[in-house]
């Protein structure tokens, strides 16, 4: 029997959040920590609200804080997170609740429209792709694959106390997707924007972002490379 | 609100609050490097009072004023704001800055007093 405690609030009728615990019967198996709410939502309580989709580490939408560490809910095996049989599962910290552990993104998709993500290219198009060398298609690796499940920008310190200013670092790894892209020639444009003390430089270099991509992908190195363009631009 | 006399800049902060390191770290191993072998007060006081290190001594008090003002308005701005207290947040900021700015400033005259001599 696994001890699964769940975060429960529903703002129009709770008066606050509160825990609510469930014994469930995981059949000695290893099942992934989305089973579990799966299980609880088909036998225990039915109103559970949570997000999900692919079910297999591909949309993005069931990032949760599971044990205190965020991840994808649907590829992280319990023998990963549970600690003395007992899991504790909060929605993404530092966005508002919906219900439950649904949370409201919207911060964090203003921040991501706000670098732009698509590409810009002032010339004129060719008769049919522009083309890049093996080389620079490399240098998008690390970067594209980015889901947008909000993982890295809700374990930031730096996005929790200023997600209207700080981009985060979801919306600066894809920020440095465009700026390090050979077919995009809004460079410059790009960084200007990125030049106050907030956008960028709110990043401490924690490496909280990092270390729980369930991608593997990497913000801070993404962070470290824009602040040197922005520095070799400065000069 | 970017109340701030430092702050043109996120890249200017960046570059002076490493800059600014570095010329306290240089500082300090510096006068740690001389007063170590000889504790006297002479020998601090001759040390002190040569207008290299007078000059030197005045640089390191700019690079901690930056680095000071530099960081207390990066946790400022992170605590003391509209998010976490309200509208009690800005101006409990402003009152905050202020009071650093004027803690800073005396600090400045105060130590230029000191290492140039004049008191
Ligand atoms: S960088 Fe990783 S953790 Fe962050 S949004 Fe993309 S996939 Fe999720
Ligand atoms: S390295 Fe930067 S972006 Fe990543 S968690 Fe730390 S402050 Fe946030
Ligand atoms: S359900 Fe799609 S990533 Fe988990």
């Amino acid at each position: 029997m696994l001890q699964v405690s769940l975060y429960r609030y529903s703002p129009e009728t709770d008066e606050a959040p509160k825990m609510q615990d469930f014994r469930v019967d995981t059949g000695g198996k290893d099942l992934m920590v989305l089973d579990v709410l799966e299980l609880v939502k088909s036998q225990l309580d039915s109103s559970v609200a949570y997000r999900r989709s692919c079910r297999e580490g591909v949309c993005g939408s069931d990032g949760l804080n599971m044990n205190g560490k965020n991840g994808l809910a649907c590829i992280t095996p319990l023998s990963e997170v549970v600690k003395k049989g007992k899991l504790v599962i909060r929605p993404l910290p530092g966005l508002p609740v919906i219900r439950d552990l649904v949370v409201d993104m919207s911060l964090f998709y203003a921040q991501y429209e706000k670098v732009e993500p698509y590409l810009q290219n002032d010339e004129s198009p060719p008769e049919i792709e522009r083309l890049q060398t093996p080389e620079d298609r490399e240098k998008l690796d690390g970067l594209y694959e980015c889901i947008l499940c909000a993982c890295c920008s809700t374990s930031c310190p730096s996005f929790w106390w200023n997600p209207e200013r700080f981009i985060g670092p979801a919306g600066l790894l894809q920020s440095y997707r465009f700026l390090a892209d050979s077919r995009d020639t809004a460079t410059q444009e790009r960084l200007s924007k990125l030049e106050d003390p907030f956008s960028v430089f709110r990043c401490h270099g924690i490496q909280n972002c990092a270390s729980v991509c369930p991608k593997g992908l990497n913000p801070t190195k993404a962070i470290g490379h824009i602040k040197s363009m922005l520095l070799s631009k400065s000069n | 609100m970017n109340v701030t006399v430092f702050n043109r800049s996120g890249i200017s902060d960046w570059i002076l609050q490493r800059a600014s390191s570095v010329i306290m770290l240089a500082y300090s191993l510096t006068v740690a490097s001389a007063v170590i072998p000889d504790t006297s007060y002479e020998a601090w006081s001759v040390f002190m009072t040569q207008t290299w290190m007078r000059g030197f001594s005045t640089l390191a008090l700019l690079a901690m004023i930056a680095h000071s003002w530099i960081g207390v308005w990066a946790v400022l701005t992170d605590y003391v704001t509209v998010r976490m207290l309200g509208s009690l947040g800005e101006r409990l900021r402003l009152f905050l800055l202020v009071l650093m700015g004027i803690l800073l400033l005396v600090y400045l005259l105060w130590g230029v007093f000191i290492i140039w001599g004049f008191i």
